[in-house]
């Protein structure tokens, strides 16, 4: 069955049950305007239902209860047993509906006119419509009356008493009971005339059986399934000391019946978890309202799509989020889309997606909340990060826009003109994001003005339950939550990594940037000893809290554990730099550290992570650089090195496999004829076994080149340091530390493919390509690959000389040009030619390592007709020949 | 202290004092050579000496936290909290695990004692030259035959946000 149906029909069996006391409750207490609104809700909320579910014939016989009840609650009739017994009748109707509903999930056949009629008779009358009515029989009955008499002093104390003809009003007054026998004896005649309504009823439809949906849920206290749950935590512990207990006895005769326990145990643990765990879709329910009554409001034309709606996590994690995430929702539908006219402009489709995305990934929950508006506005954003004094103008050029984008994390700071409604107020994406932060999670931000911005959420699926690090530090030993820890780095004066001072503070250096480094034993206050030993070794956590990183000092490191997070006792809720404690599998108790925590008593607070995007884009751009490369022997102990890029495969060959014709060695490879070519001509391949062979491909083409041994594969920054004359070498290079030489791997190429395949000179006029690139690696690594495919190529080292070339006349049919080049860049270079009458139609290619869509999209603006990653051979001499060809 | 029949003291707290009858019911600690009393009702354990877990930053008097039995309870330091010096000996001691508001705290004393009922009579409100420290968390005294017991207030003893603005 329909999960929406089977739930609407456990809970409208529910309010029914409800709404027959009630209802009961009302007759007695006919002037209790609790009963009464609640009675009104229960019926207004199935009635609301069962229109938003499309039961047609439901909705019919509750909206015209629900306008009985209207008028009573109105004051405009007043509580008789009829009505109640007329209301009491449509709830049997809906219930014998309901029954129907379940059995065949459809409504069924047939309409409820007569009800409906007489329900709407008595809105507008109050009087039950006198003939054919069934119900007419229990009112004058021996008990109905009675209740009547009963009921009237009450009645008649009621400002505007309609006149009631069966009901005499004088006895009634006179024979005012006390309260105890009256209710009992109400209760009597208001059964009595319940049984004998139904009794009447043609369509027996007090039958309707107690609904099997219903009974197949129950309702739990919340509370309950958190105790059980720290119950089957404790057992977890429990069970985790046992296993250590007897883990060193090979013959105990507890193992067997431990294993058992063990497994009922973690089966137990799952399935207590799966009753904390509620699909998120039930913290979107109220989204597509949100959404659309803000697409009217602000005139927008909005599709909100929800995907993954069924992802469960944790009941607890659910309620946390759901405010941010209704909040980025709005956000994203009143900020980042563009009204209907400002979509047409930028020739978009007048509806704007704002799309959620929830799965699961590695014991986190990833919730994707994109749209596809006007993005993120940088120099807005700017402009109030200025004004906000958030940063300085100096510090503002410096930044990326990424770095720039954090900034609407900040408290206080929206970019919105005007406040709306529903967003704009400036409380928002920093509350967000504590809030988020709060229960270790983080958020990321990707936007491309223009195009949308995107929101990444990724939450740990539970809060009971967390994997954490154990270290210790100052003889103590602490757990910090996994989730925030990035890598560990073990330091000490002699290895690569050690610690470094300015001033007394610690810095390490890691992967060329400086991270601030806390001394944990400090700030615990555990310091007893000097602090001389630290630099000595050490380990240090790298943790993140939201994009600050930062590295804590610790003394030693343990393992990870899972570890069941309990709160402190309340006198030490005020230590901010625990979130817990938790007792380990050995039963000790230990306690969890906060990073937010320490980051927060390291200063960080007030700059909330701008330090650390600056360091964290600083990385980025040094590391922009590096290259892979694959480092190998070949012919004595030099170490050689290739970008591994170029690189297609890596085989052994087996040495008797290898032919000889016309002198040269080849193998049959993959169904092909490949010509081995070595380091250089004196180079002496093995006489038996196999030979590591590092394989080239160029379109059809393969080629071997035969090593003597892979060494290893290392990124690094490639930085040519001598130019070498040698044929076969690029130059020497600093890789991994070592000096290496660089192979050309295009003069390989050129070696097997013009002995074995002859230049192409002959297949008529070679295009001519231009080639700009500031790193003499690039050129000398790309003019002979570009010549082996049939270009003519001359290159130049920078945008200026390739516009001298220009001004004296020279001509080619492609321009291939880096991006980053000292002087002139490459967008500059090609915003340049646009204009220009000679070039203007040469396509230019671009080289690059950024190859996000955001560069490509700047490329495409600056004019280059097209976008090649650095390193992508294959695919650089694929364009340059479909540029060609368009041209 | 403000009540006027001394032997209905501190009618209002929650402590085992006001069961009425003719005794009541303390487990008694000695701390060095003062002998103090529980109520019998809000003592959950007693414990011998325990693995303690010291908690950085938190208030001296906070030793740190135990395990016991799955639970975890933050061990006090009755010594510290009463103003008193630290034990002489290596003696390990012993806690008086107590439950307030659903947490459980144990209380390290240097011994425990038996089950002491003493009569309703042979109570005494804190004389007035008594230690400012100790009256708070004190309830008053029993004169027992050879000793005097002194009640402890378990809500004022751990009553750490109350204590530090009585000081500041």
């Amino acid at each position: 069955m329909d999960d929406l149906l089977s739930e609407f029909l456990t809970e409208t069996s529910e309010s029914l049950s409800t709404l027959d006391v009630e209802l009961v409750k009302l007759e007695q207490n006919p002037n209790d305007p609790d009963i009464l609104s609640n009675i009104f809700r229960l019926v207004h909320t199935i009635k609301g239902t069962c229109g938003f579910l499309g039961l047609p014939r439901l909705e019919a016989v509750a909206h015209a209860g629900e306008n009985v009840l209207g008028k009573i609650r109105d004051g405009e009739l007043i509580v008789t047993p009829d009505a109640v017994t007329l209301v009491l009748e449509s709830i049997d109707t809906i219930k014998y509906l309901l029954s129907e509903l379940e059995t065949n999930e459809t409504e069924p056949e047939g309409n409820d006119a007569d009800l409906i009629a007489r329900l709407n008779y008595f809105a507008d009358t109050g009087n039950l419509p006198a003939a054919g009515d069934t119900l007419a029989t229990p009112a004058e009955s021996a008990p109905a009356p009675r209740a009547k008499i009963f009921l009237e002093p009450e009645v008649a104390a009621e400002p505007e008493p309609e006149p009631k003809p069966e009901a005499p009003k004088a006895p009634a007054a006179a024979a005012k009971p006390p309260s105890a026998p009256k209710s009992q004896a109400v209760q009597a005649a208001v059964d009595a005339a319940h049984d004998a309504g139904a009794k009447a009823d043609p369509h027996h439809r007090n039958e309707a059986k107690e609904s099997t949906v219903a009974a197949q849920t129950i309702r739990v206290n919340v509370e309950l399934l958190e105790n059980l749950m720290t119950l089957v935590s404790e057992l977890v512990l429990t069970r985790n000391q046992l296993l250590q207990m007897v883990r060193g006895k090979d013959d105990s005769e507890f193992t067997v019946p431990l294993q058992r326990l063990s497994h009922i145990t973690t089966d137990l643990q799952e399935g207590v978890m799966k009753t904390r765990m509620q699909p998120i879709g039930n913290a979107w329910a109220k989204l597509p309202r949100i959404v659309r009554d803000l697409a009217l409001e602000m005139g927008k034309k909005i599709d909100l799509q929800m995907i993954g709606a069924d992802t469960e996590l944790d009941r607890q994690v659910l309620e946390l989020i759901k405010d941010p995430l209704t909040h980025m929702v709005r956000n994203s539908a009143d900020h980042g889309l563009e009204d209907i006219q400002g979509r047409r402009d930028v020739g978009k489709p007048e509806t704007g997606t704002v799309t959620l995305n929830a799965y699961h990934e590695g014991g986190h929950i990833i919730i994707e909340i994109s749209d596809d508006g006007r993005g993120l506005n940088v120099p807005r954003i700017k402009e109030k990060a200025l004004s906000n004094g958030l940063v300085s103008e100096g510090e503002l050029e410096s930044m990326s826009d990424q770095q720039i984008h954090q900034f609407i994390f900040k408290a206080g700071f929206s970019t919105a003109e005007k406040v709306t409604s529903v967003s704009g107020r400036g409380v928002g994406m920093d509350v967000v994001r504590t809030n988020i932060e709060k229960i270790g999670g983080t958020v990321e931000l990707k936007s491309v003005e223009g195009r949308g911005s995107s929101f990444i959420i990724k939450i740990p699926l539970t809060l009971a339950i967390v994997s954490a690090l154990i270290v210790e530090s100052g003889g103590e030993r602490f757990a910090i939550p996994q989730i925030s820890v990035l890598e560990l780095v073990r330091a000490s004066s002699n290895s690569e990594h050690c610690i470094e001072r300015i001033h007394d503070t610690p810095v390490l250096r890691l992967r060329n940037r400086l991270l601030p480094l806390v001394t944990l034993k400090k700030i615990l206050g555990l310091d007893e000893a000097d602090e001389s030993d630290v630099d000595e070794e050490a380990f240090i956590v790298v943790a993140q809290v939201g994009t600050y990183s930062f590295g804590i000092i610790v003394d030693r490191v343990f393992d990870t554990e899972e570890i069941v997070v309990k709160p402190v006792a309340p006198i030490l809720r005020d230590l901010s730099l625990f979130s817990g404690n938790t007792i380990l599998g050995d039963g000790s108790v230990i306690m969890i550290l906060d990073p937010n925590g320490i980051a927060t008593r390291t200063g960080e607070i007030t700059v909330g992570g701008q330090q650390g995007v600056e360091s964290k884009a600083k990385s980025e751009s040094s590391d922009r650089e590096t290259t892979s490369m694959l480092v190998f022997r070949a012919g004595g102990n030099e170490i050689r090195a290739v970008p591994l890029a170029l690189v297609a495969r890596l085989e052994e060959i087996d040495v008797e496999s290898i032919e000889y014709s016309n002198g040269r060695p080849l193998v049959q490879y993959r169904g092909k004829l490949m010509p081995l070519v070595f380091i250089d001509n004196a180079y002496q391949m093995k006489t038996e076994g196999r030979q590591p062979t590092l394989v080239f491909q160029d379109r059809e083409r393969t080629m071997g080149l035969v090593v003597d041994e892979i060494v290893d594969i290392v990124d690094d920054v490639l930085n040519v340091e001598l130019t070498a004359d040698r044929d076969g070498l690029v130059g020497s290079a600093v890789v991994d530390g070592k000096a290496t030489d660089l192979i050309d791997a295009g003069y390989y190429l050129e070696l097997a493919f013009s002995d074995w395949f002859g230049k192409e000179e002959a297949t008529g006029e070679k295009k001519k390509v231009l080639l700009v690139d500031d790193s003499p690696f690039f050129r000398n690594l790309l003019t002979p690959m570009l010549s082996v495919s049939g270009f003519k190529v001359t290159s130049v080292e920078s945008a200026e000389q390739a516009i001298e070339l220009k001004n004296s006349g020279a001509l080619f049919d492609a321009i291939i040009s880096d991006i980053e080049m000292p002087g002139m860049n490459g967008f500059e270079f090609a915003e340049s030619l646009q204009k220009d009458e000679a070039w203007g139609e040469i396509p230019i290619i671009a080289l690059s390592s950024h190859t996000s869509e955001e560069d490509f999209e700047r490329g495409r603006r600056a004019g280059f007709s097209d976008y090649v990653a650095k390193f992508d051979r294959e695919a650089l001499v694929s364009t340059l020949i479909q540029t060609l060809a368009a041209v | 202290m403000s009540d006027k029949n001394a032997l209905v003291p501190s009618s209002d707290r929650q402590t085992a004092l006001d069961l009425g009858g003719s005794t009541k019911d303390f487990v008694t600690a000695t701390i060095g050579k003062q002998m103090f009393g529980i109520p019998v009702l809000t003592v959950q354990d007693v414990l011998g000496p325990q693995r303690i877990t010291r908690i950085p930053l938190a208030p001296p008097e906070v030793a740190g936290s135990l395990n016991l039995r799955g639970r975890i309870v933050t061990a006090i330091d009755v010594r510290k909290r009463l103003g008193l010096r630290n034990k002489e000996d290596e003696d390990p001691g012993m806690s008086i695990v107590v439950d307030l508001g659903g947490e459980l705290y144990s209380l390290m004393v240097d011994q425990v004692g038996e089950v002491l009922s003493v009569p309703q009579n042979a109570f005494e409100r804190n004389p007035a030259t008594l230690d400012p420290r100790w009256r708070e968390f004190s309830d008053g005294i029993f004169r027992l035959e050879k000793t005097l017991l002194v009640i402890l207030d378990v809500t004022r003893l751990l009553d750490f946000a109350g204590s530090v603005k009585q000081a500041g």
